[in-house]
């Protein structure tokens, strides 16, 4: 563990380091917990890394609220500027390559390598993302042939505001790939953490705040997933819900819960976050519409 | 006069052309400038549906492409020369305002010594804007200086009071001094297409201003689209407007660099259609000297020179004075100077 | 009040130009057998030797790209092209002043059009493909399209650094190597692309610029190493190179003249009208394939519009292209000068009447005023060809049925426009134009994402956006191969 310590938390000889405050990541700032309260972080081993902060139902509230005043900048930005702003992410994880490969580490254990490669290929999923901005609607649109004298289209649009559950294992390569598919259309995400290993995504907060990305378009809260998670199921103005980080029960409630205002259910199979992720999770925060116009003088 | 005939829907009340009748260009009578009322006119606002078929027949306005224009326009490059004499022009063409709860008599006669002697061997501004209740303060101050008083009017920003009521504000500001008056259109009754009551009550103040020159404020930020930016400054004109004015400032948006591309447009437009200039002033949001500058080359290119007056053209700010005259300073002695330099009214 | 712009000349400090110029073949500057001069069209200035590539020199670079397109850039996931395609992106942005600065220098264009326009379209346009490199197999032409091999590309002067973007871009991104030839004037954008290429540590051979004339751009489209063939430039030479490729088998995409018609109709946005029409013919100086040369423009509004358009022409400034406040710039050639002198004293001659703004010429260099011919018909020399310089003829229409025929009658059908209010009309006319680019309410719209290129004459193929891809992806089999054996 030792080079990993030198990044994150320990010491070099005759310094006391400074250490981060892990807090919650919501409308470009970082505020604590409204409730005041943090929990033990550890790390694969069990030491003590950090107290990160408890959201709840009032922090995943104002992140609802923080994502939906975001929507409209961020659904209204050219198609090439939102697919700029991922490519910035990627570019500025990339400089900060050593200290995210020390930090899932610290979290998910495992082998320097294997983490590293985990971090290099968060990279390139907000690069392959980054490249979906302008085309998604030229794969998944369409000009309609239909009997008449109309001109009829379709485009795909965001949904708007999403709740994502990211998933508890893979930190930071599975938290990439969750929030990148909704938000690259346009969506704003709110994110609930890995609640074991919250810390990557905490730091990611801090990458996306200094990627130009607007405030509120992705807001990422720490915390008990069973408790924050219903609140977000069930709020009416959120439009869609990944349920993959909750456990099998908790997930069909949240699908259930979802149906009063007819969220977007996202339950896909247990994927390898390594692999290519096609365009399932990308769509499923997509509206399809269609516009007819009439032809003629 | 060759005004739009009433009645004519569709392209045949554009600007621009001479009508009734085709005449060649070039071969456009100048009617009197004296005249403001005529017969052609009368008929187009003798109703609402009259004026709806005039001011909906008036040509569309692309919203993207008069923004690109906009656009375009703004990387304008001033500089050395030309800059100095933007900011001097943009000086001279402010209205320097305060419409603050808080006004006092105080605060109006430190704005109008401003207004007199801005400093750094600065020109007069335009003229001093303030509340009608302080126009005779300000034109006790400025009686004998080139600085004009101006004074908002007809319940100012909203407007929303008895036609008696507006008169009575109109008349004791011009009682009080007022040179000029910025008055409020109604904007419920122009976006609910009463725009005979618009138009009435814009005549109705033109008299009663007397000598006094009328601004009407359009408050575009409230009216919507650019179409309805050109038909409110021509039903303005059609009423008896002196100037067409952008915003109250108490409005976001306030002046646009679009919605004054719109505005200069039908100015320039209704001098063709009918030989006389009417004003444009840009009022609330302009803080920088290269914002006033942007303006100016946005009347330079659209209405052109001869809008390059104050008399023409206005600028309704407060802080934008400060912003002009640090700039000043900077292009006389070649480094940056700041706010401690320039004085606080 | 009088007011004019005080001179406000960009700095000529950002570019520093070699006193010569190798050509760029596998990776690196090589010198070639014989030398050129690029002038600065504004000022007649030389600002540079470049290399003039012969038979051999060709033959250099296209082994060159062959070598790594087989041993390299074929085999590279397409992720990994992608992040060079990114690098380069990013590159151009960096370096967009820079860029601006001596394309203006070499071309004569104003440097608002090349640091507005030309410049950020570029990256734009690298940006774009670098996303489509790993995903190639969504692009609706097979679930793994293969690419081509080696392209040969052969650009024109008009934008000669957003013509190379065009062209280098998707190639790349679909996994072929490209051999470039940038116009004999304006070579210098390419070299200096070059040394992007080097400061981006692209493998060597992946991209190859050789400079020369058209013999050299002859002996690239003609050499049998080429999997590929786009060109970019006249009809003439488009349909030369058709042939040669219809013996020989390659794969062509051809973008070519144009003779645009921008229509507008009685119920136009007047102003942003005006604004088109201008933007249609007069942006770089006329020197664009898809201008707006030809305005049908309703009878019954015809004297009014006219009248605006005069108003707004006078208001145009012509001169120093490095003056931030330059409408217009400098015609590109003294060849291309004699070229719309020609056409304009045609216009004369056929009885169409001429008219320019008050507008002093710069004493050297080479310019032409912005021009426009009213009382012009269809059966005028000015109404057919394409002139390519800052000239707009004007015709009159009484229906939309008329205008529609009007506007399709030429060879052409490159791009065309239309202006009015009314939705459907649009539509209705967008419909039946013969047009490949139809802009209602605006005009010289360009984006990496929007397919561009034309029907009949104007060319083969679509440059940008899903369709654009198709031209260097292997999605036909051999014997559907246009011109195929």
């Amino acid at each position: 563990m030792s080079e990993v310590s030198e990044v994150a938390v320990s010491t070099e000889a005759g310094r006391i380091a400074v250490r981060k405050t892990y807090k919650l990541y919501v409308g470009g700032a970082f505020p604590r917990s409204e409730s005041g309260r943090s929990y033990v972080v550890t790390d694969s081993s069990g030491g003590f890394l950090a107290n990160a902060a408890l959201a709840s139902r009032k922090d995943a509230r104002d992140a609802v609220v923080a994502a939906r005043k975001a929507f409209a900048g961020w659904s209204g930005a050219t198609a090439y500027n939102r697919g700029q702003v991922l490519y910035r992410i990627a570019e500025v994880l990339e400089g900060r390559r050593a200290q995210f490969a020390a930090e899932v580490r610290l979290a998910a254990g495992g082998s320097r390598a294997r983490a590293e490669a985990e971090v290099d290929a968060a990279i390139d999923r907000w690069v392959w993302y980054a490249g979906w901005a302008d085309k998604i609607a030229q794969v998944r649109g369409s000009a309609n042939p239909v009997a008449g004298p109309y001109f009829n289209f379709s485009v795909p649009e965001p949904c708007g505001v999403v709740a994502v559950l990211a998933p508890q294992d893979s930190v930071l390569l599975g938290l990439v790939s969750v929030i990148a598919p909704a938000i690259v259309s346009g969506n704003t995400c709110v994110v609930v953490a890995s609640t074991d290993r919250p810390l990557p995504a905490v730091t990611l907060g801090e990458v996306l705040a200094t990627s130009d990305l607007p405030g509120g378009v992705v807001n990422i809260l720490t915390g008990q997933v069973a408790e924050i998670a219903p609140w977000l199921a069930s709020h009416m103005d959120v439009n869609a819900i990944d349920v993959t980080g909750a456990p099998g029960a908790l997930a069909d409630d949240m699908a259930v819960a979802a149906a009063d205002n007819l969220k977007r259910v996202v339950r896909l199979p247990a994927t390898d976050w390594q692999g290519e992720p096609g365009l399932d999770r990308m769509v499923s925060y997509l509206e399809t519409k269609t516009v007819w116009h009439p032809v003629g003088s | 006069m060759n005004a739009p005939a009433a009645g004519r829907p569709g392209h045949a009340a554009r600007p621009g052309s001479s009508r009734p009748g085709p005449s060649p260009a070039g071969s456009r009578v100048v009617p009197d400038e004296s005249t403001r009322h005529t017969d052609g006119m009368n008929e187009v606002a003798a109703s609402d549906a009259s004026l709806r078929r005039f001011l909906h027949g008036l040509p569309g306005v692309d919203e993207a492409g008069a923004t690109a224009r906009a656009g375009m326009l703004a990387t304008r490059s001033v500089k050395t020369d030309a800059k100095r004499q933007a900011i001097d022009l943009a000086i001279s063409m402010i209205d320097l305002t305060t419409l603050e709860g808080q006004d006092t008599p105080g605060k109006v006669r430190a704005l109008c010594a401003k207004a007199r002697h801005p400093g750094f061997g600065a020109p007069p501004v335009a003229a001093v804007c303030v509340y009608p209740d302080l126009a005779g303060v300000a034109a006790q101050q400025l009686r004998g200086t080139p600085v004009k008083v101006a004074s908002v009017a007809t319940s100012f920003p909203s407007g929303r009071a008895a036609l008696d009521v507006k008169l009575a504000d109109v008349k004791s500001a011009v009682a009080a001094g007022a040179d000029e008056v910025d008055m409020v259109i109604d904007r419920g009754a122009f976006l609910s297409g009463r725009y005979r009551a618009v138009y009435e009550e814009i005549a109705a103040v033109r008299i009663a201003c007397g000598g006094a020159h009328l601004k009407v404020i359009l408050e575009t930020g409230e009216l919507g689209p650019l179409d309805n930016v050109r038909r409110a400054s021509w039903l303005a004109m059609l009423a008896g407007a002196d100037f067409i004015k952008t915003s109250t400032g108490k409005v976001s948006p306030a002046a646009t660099l679009p919605v004054t591309l719109v505005m200069l447009e039908a100015v320039r437009d209704w001098r063709e259609a009918t030989g006389r200039r009417i004003g444009v002033k840009a009022a609330g949001g302009i803080r920088t000297a290269k914002d006033a500058i942007r303006y100016i080359v946005l009347v330079h290119e659209t209405a052109g020179e001869d809008w390059l007056d104050a008399r023409y053209f206005r600028l309704g700010a407060s802080s934008l004075l400060n912003d002009l005259l640090m700039q000043r300073d900077r292009m006389e002695t070649g480094r940056y100077s700041g706010p401690d330099y320039v004085t606080v009214d | 009040m009088r007011f004019d712009y005080a001179p406000a000349p960009e700095s000529r400090s950002v570019v520093s130009l070699r006193d010569s110029y190798g050509l760029f073949t596998g990776g690196e500057f090589v010198a070639g057998s014989s030398v050129f001069k690029t002038i600065s069209p504004a000022s007649e200035e030389v600002l540079a030797e470049v290399t003039h590539a012969g038979p051999e020199d060709v033959d250099r670079a296209v082994a060159a790209a062959r070598h790594a397109y087989e041993r390299t850039w074929s085999v590279m996931p397409g992720k990994e092209r992608g992040k060079y395609l990114f690098r380069i992106a990013r590159l151009i942005q960096e370096r967009a002043r820079e860029i601006a600065v001596l394309e203006t220098l070499d071309n004569g264009k104003p440097i608002r059009e090349s640091r507005d326009v030309d410049i950020p379209l570029a990256a734009a346009h690298f940006f774009y493909h670098a996303g489509w490199a790993d995903k190639l197999s969504y692009a609706g032409f097979g679930p793994s399209p293969r690419p081509l091999g080696v392209a040969g590309q052969v650009i024109p002067w008009n934008f000669p650094l957003l013509m190379l973007a065009w062209k280098i871009a998707p190639a790349l991104a679909c996994g072929n190597t490209v051999v470039l030839k940038p116009a004999e004037t304006t070579p210098l954008t390419a070299l200096l692309f070059a040394e992007i290429c080097q400061q981006a540590d692209l493998p060597p051979g992946v991209v190859n610029v050789i400079t020369g004339d058209g013999a050299t751009g002859h002996a690239l489209v003609a050499h049998p190493g080429i999997d590929k063939v786009a060109f970019t430039g006249s009809t003439e030479v488009g349909k030369e190179i058709a042939r040669m490729c219809a013996v020989s088998g390659q794969r062509v995409t051809l973008e070519l003249g144009g003779k645009a018609a921008n229509i507008v109709f009685d119920d136009a946005p007047i102003d942003q009208a005006v604004e088109g029409i201008v933007n249609g013919i007069f942006f770089n100086q006329g020197h664009v394939c898809c201008a707006g040369s030809r305005l049908l423009v309703q009878e019954s509004i015809a004297d009014e519009l006219m009248e605006s358009l005069r108003r707004r022409m006078s208001r145009l400034r012509l001169g120093d292209p490095l003056d931030k406040n330059t409408d217009i710039g400098a015609v590109n050639s003294r060849a291309q000068l004699d070229k719309i002198r020609i056409f304009a004293e045609s216009g004369v001659a056929d009885g169409a009447e001429r008219w320019s703004p008050a507008c002093p010429l710069p004493d050297r260099g080479f310019w032409f005023p912005p021009t426009v011919f009213t009382g012009v018909s269809q059966a005028h020399r000015i109404a057919q060809e394409e002139i390519f310089g800052p000239v707009l003829s004007v015709l009159t229409f009484r229906t939309p049925d008329e205008a529609v025929a009007k506007a399709n009658n030429t060879p052409y059908g490159l791009s065309a426009g239309v202006w009015t209010d009314k939705g459907s009309l649009i539509l209705s006319v967008a419909q039946r134009l013969r047009a490949g680019v139809v802009w209602a309410n605006t005009f010289n719209r360009f984006d990496p994402a929007s397919p561009f290129g034309g029907y009949k004459e104007s060319g083969y193929g679509r440059e940008g956006g899903r369709h654009g891809l198709e031209a260097y992806l292997d999605v036909l089999g051999p014997s559907d191969v246009l011109g195929g054996q």
